[in-house]
């Protein structure tokens, strides 16, 4: 599912709550049929993934990049004083590095933070999704890279998505992408959902027509902003 | 030679305190000011059980335990209350004094005539096998689950709570296995020196920081030498370094200035290695500065009037 809107629509208010970062004032959430709404911060964390804007930040950058796949092979499990490596999954690791054709099949004992800002955010779309999450959730992920690069991350998204089949919800400021990937569209202006487009409809959307559906409740908050000023 | 074995002798009981300034301070990234009250508070529960005749090895234990139980509090306060690191240091730091006095129940207590550790042994051995204990212990938990835990903390919180763990209570059990470590050699070296001493802490942090600066900056790390090597031999060639000031006619009472000059010293040297490549100055390396500037206030008196800026 995609999700669209303009600066202070919600878009990530809405997942710092489904992370916990935020506790809502009001309504539940639910994954699943279990109720997190109050869930441990961490707690949650163990089912629900999530890739950042800052590549930087889904990594730790002075661990080579075999032992910051190894923790995240870990994730939600318990760590304990077994030895933190893993490997017995050293060459699975590698054949998925390998699909990404961004060179860092080769360097799994380099340390993160030498990689370049697209092979630390494939690496992080990787160690989010290397244990299957429950949930997960891109932050305009791949807003700070370059186009190619930006392509790359997005299909390597899909694939691993559509083949383990996780629940997805991506922030993204550009269209094309919120109309080309996901199955589902809502847009949010000033916390609500404005837009709801799923499945075929969704298919013969053009970023125009979204465009024009931007301007009009941008309008709408313009005048409502004057109102309440005066 | 006598002169040079004492240095390498010392240095060794120092390096066991620079190993636990390294988890917290470079580990964790936290600049933690407790290890100034929690070194003497090691050679204080020591001194004071061997004297009530327990034995030596099992004062050492209680030793670490006590500082581990500093680094607790210290943790607990800042995950806790928000309290900034360097404040959480000092105030545990302030309020050890007072529970160091009362472990004593005196400001010295010698350790003349008592068993312990060193009495009728080789001290180089008992040294070398107490630091090869605590690199291999150390090396082993940093290849750990645990330890890449602690690592991946003081690089990137976001990652640790990603990964499910609840990142304060990893924080809190990283100063505790630091401060344990830091209380350790506190509890070696009043053996080693046969007293425990009220003041013996002061200045433990720009010491230890000393260490592991020298160490990082005439080291690379490499196959065969890692970074507990790197820190132990740090301290050895810090001790040595004091030892040849004190040899050229310095006064004992001048060796923590000199030790706060040479810090800083190194670490401006670095900046201009940093600046001429053109490079930034990372996170870590502020911390160092901004650390050395506290700690050196500190060594020269108390800390009363101290300016702290909470939150950087």
């Amino acid at each position: 599912m995609s999700i669209i809107g303009s600066n202070g629509a919600g878009k990530s208010t809405l997942l710092n709550t489904i992370m916990g970062n935020i506790i809502p004032d009001e309504g539940s959430i639910d994954i699943d049929g279990r109720d997190i709404t109050t869930l441990e911060k961490h707690k949650r964390n163990a089912f629900i993934s999530k890739v950042y804007q800052n590549p930087s930040l889904g990594t730790s950058p002075s661990m080579t990049v075999f032992e910051n796949l190894s923790m995240a092979d870990n994730k939600g499990k318990k760590f304990g004083f077994s030895l933190g490596l893993n490997k017995k999954r050293k060459e699975y690791y590698r054949s998925v590095l390998a699909e990404l054709n961004l060179g860092i099949e080769d360097q799994l004992d380099t340390e993160v933070g030498l990689l370049s800002g697209g092979q630390r955010q494939s690496l992080a779309l990787i160690m989010a999704t290397l244990n299957n999450p429950e949930v997960l959730l891109l932050d305009e992920h791949t807003a700070a890279l370059d186009p190619k690069t930006s392509e790359i991350i997005m299909e390597k998204t899909r694939e691993v998505v559509e083949k383990n089949n996780i629940p997805t919800l991506m922030i993204t400021h550009n269209l094309t992408d919120a109309i080309k990937y996901g199955n589902r569209l809502i847009m949010l202006h000033q916390g609500r959902v404005v837009l709801d487009i799923r499945g075929d409809e969704k298919q013969g959307l053009t970023p125009e027509k979204l465009l024009k559906e931007f301007h009009k409740n941008h309008a709408e908050m313009t005048d409502n902003d004057l109102f309440s000023m005066g | 030679m006598n002169i040079l074995m004492g240095t390498m002798e010392q240095g060794l009981i120092f390096a066991i305190m620079a190993l636990g300034l390294y988890i917290s301070y470079k580990i964790l990234d936290f600049p933690d000011l407790t290890v100034d009250g929690s070194f003497p508070m090691g050679a204080a529960i020591a001194a004071s059980l061997i004297v009530k005749g327990v034995n030596p090895v099992m004062a050492l234990v209680a030793a670490f335990i006590g500082g581990a139980l500093a680094g607790l509090v210290t943790g607990f306060i800042h995950v806790k209350y928000n309290i900034t690191n360097l404040l959480a240091g000092i105030i545990v730091m302030t309020g050890l004094y007072s529970i160091n006095l009362r472990i004593m129940g005196r400001s010295n207590i010698p350790l003349f005539g008592v068993e312990h550790i060193f009495s009728g042994k080789n001290k180089i051995m008992v040294i070398l096998l107490l630091i090869v204990i605590c690199k291999l212990v150390i090396d082993f938990l940093m290849r750990t689950k645990f330890g890449f835990a602690l690592r991946a903390l003081g690089d990137n919180e976001t990652l640790v709570i990603s990964l499910g763990l609840n990142e304060k209570v990893l924080k809190i059990q990283g100063l505790m296995i630091a401060n344990g470590l830091v209380a350790l050699s506190g509890g070696i070296l009043a053996q080693y020196q046969g007293f425990a001493d009220i003041a013996m802490g002061t200045g433990t942090i720009v010491t230890g920081l000393a260490s592991i600066i020298i160490g990082e900056s005439i080291m690379r790390k490499g196959r065969f030498l890692n970074i507990t090597t790197i820190v132990i031999a740090g301290s050895i060639i810090y001790r040595l370094i004091i030892s040849g000031a004190l040899q050229i006619g310095f006064n004992a009472s001048d060796l923590k200035l000199i030790t706060a000059i040479l810090t800083v010293g190194i670490m401006a040297l670095k900046v201009k290695k940093v600046k001429a490549r053109g490079g930034k100055l990372n996170v870590k390396n502020r911390g160092i500065k901004e650390i050395i500037s506290v700690g050196a206030r500190e060594c020269k008196g108390s800390i009363q009037g101290t300016q702290l800026q909470p939150g950087r």
